[in-house]
């Protein structure tokens, strides 16, 4: 790895005064630290947030989950109070990665970094959920902007995300056999005033899928339907044609975990 | 940058360049060859230890972040003479062939009995197992292995502190 300042700040107030020129956030680094290690990222300034206080709690308020943006995969997929609120974003979180990857990423690095197979942006647009930061907040319709790419000005820093919590959701995913990041993963979550529907893995970014929202609603029969978008992701893994069909499967197995007996 | 921290149950100060990971100081400083670089590119799992309890990839560690923290290598588990309970039921179960994965392998065991307990599935064995990879046993006997260590552990009473 290329040489950097390294900087463990004790207070929330000192880690944002850090932030200057050429610096990032280090939250769970197990995408920052590889992305180094390669030189696909160099830094002058890393600025450790594991000392800072405050940032890794979960709660509920009112008709909102609030999940620290330094929270843990293992935490939220252990944690009774995310079992009881939101059963399926406990499944999710249990589900990335490897153990290792979910002892020590972070929810606020997973969203941060916006990886097009990542699962959590799923269960954030699908759960029409506020990404809250030191400057303020993002509507999560507003904040995911395609591959790598957020509404995150420099140095802005993600406090924790604000889920609504939904009368019933499921998550279900295909993750790639070696990676375990989604090949396709569909949330599916239903609100009193209809359903909302993101798929992670198959296009270049996380995306609502109105069509499926519209025939959940409605009640239809969501029988061969598969994801169709000009942004479909086609590599070594997995054509677009293979993710698209892959989307249906899984928004099918999601629609039968929610449905109504 | 200066780190104080527990290394297989000695307090242990390092000071060492901020770009250092822990595999670079276990391994080169050190002299702890037994936490391994397989991928180096946070996949493999050979290089885990445990942290604070927990299963962690060593080469995805900064050791100037772990000021505080509690590390155990395959150094701090037993000796040749005296295996650890999982270390010899990966011996009797023949959970090795070329053994680069090995030590990898019985700090996730460690885990995986610490967390599950001694009637844990081979499910839920094998979803824990995700984040090591072996090219060689296909993974069978591994699996009975750490059913078998950590039914060893429980029945020893043993928990995953260093010998």
């Amino acid at each position: 790895m290329s040489p950097f300042e390294l900087l463990r700040p004790r207070t929330l107030a000192d880690a944002l005064a850090a932030f200057e020129g050429d610096s990032a956030w280090l939250a769970g680094g197990h995408t920052l630290i590889p992305a180094m290690k390669s030189r696909l990222r160099t830094v002058d300034r890393l600025i450790d947030l594991s000392a800072v206080p405050g940032l890794e709690g979960i709660s509920v308020e009112g008709e909102h989950l609030l999940v620290g943006a330094m929270a843990r995969h293992l935490y939220v997929a252990s944690s009774a109070v995310v079992r009881t609120a939101i059963p399926a974003l406990s499944v999710l979180a249990g589900g990335i990665g490897d153990p290792q990857v979910r002892n020590r990423g972070t929810i606020g690095g997973s969203v941060a970094n916006n990886d097009p197979a990542a699962d959590y942006p799923a269960a954030l647009l699908a759960l029409d959920a506020v990404v809250e930061t030191n400057l303020g907040s993002h509507a999560a319709e507003d904040y995911f902007q395609g591959m790598f790419s957020t509404a995150l000005a420099d140095g802005e820093l993600i406090t924790g995300i604000r889920f609504r919590i939904p009368e019933a959701a499921a998550y279900a995913k295909h993750p790639h056999p070696a990676s375990r990041y989604a090949l396709a993963g569909v949330f599916v979550a239903r609100f009193a005033e209809g359903h909302r529907v993101a798929v992670t893995g198959a296009t270049m970014g996380v995306v609502r899928w109105p069509e499926a929202e519209r025939l959940l609603d409605s009640g239809a029969s969501l029988e061969g339907l598969a994801l169709e978008s000009d942004d479909l992701s086609s590599d070594i893994h997995a054509s677009a044609a293979f993710r698209g069909h892959l989307a249906g499967v899984m928004l099918r197995r999601a629609a039968q975990a929610i449905a109504k007996p | 940058m200066k780190a104080v921290f527990s290394l297989n149950g000695a307090l242990h100060t390092a000071d060492v360049p901020a770009e250092t990971l822990l595999t670079e100081y276990l391994r080169d400083d050190l002299g702890l060859t037994g936490t391994h670089i397989g991928c180096d590119t946070s996949q493999c799992g050979a290089c885990n230890v445990l942290l604070d309890g927990q299963s962690a990839k060593a080469c995805t560690l900064l050791v100037a972040t772990l000021d505080g923290a509690d590390i155990l290598t395959i150094e701090g588990l037993g000796t040749a003479e005296a295996l650890h309970p999982m270390q010899a039921a990966f011996r009797s179960a023949h959970a090795l062939q070329c053994g680069f994965c090995t030590p990898g392998m019985v700090m996730s065991g460690l885990a995986i009995a610490a967390r599950h307990g001694p009637d844990v599935s081979e499910e839920t064995i094998r979803h824990e197992l995700e984040g090591n990879l072996c090219r060689c046993t296909g993974y069978q006997n591994i699996v009975t292995a750490i059913a078998e260590g950590a039914r060893a552990m429980a029945a020893a009473n043993r928990k995953v502190e260093p010998a």
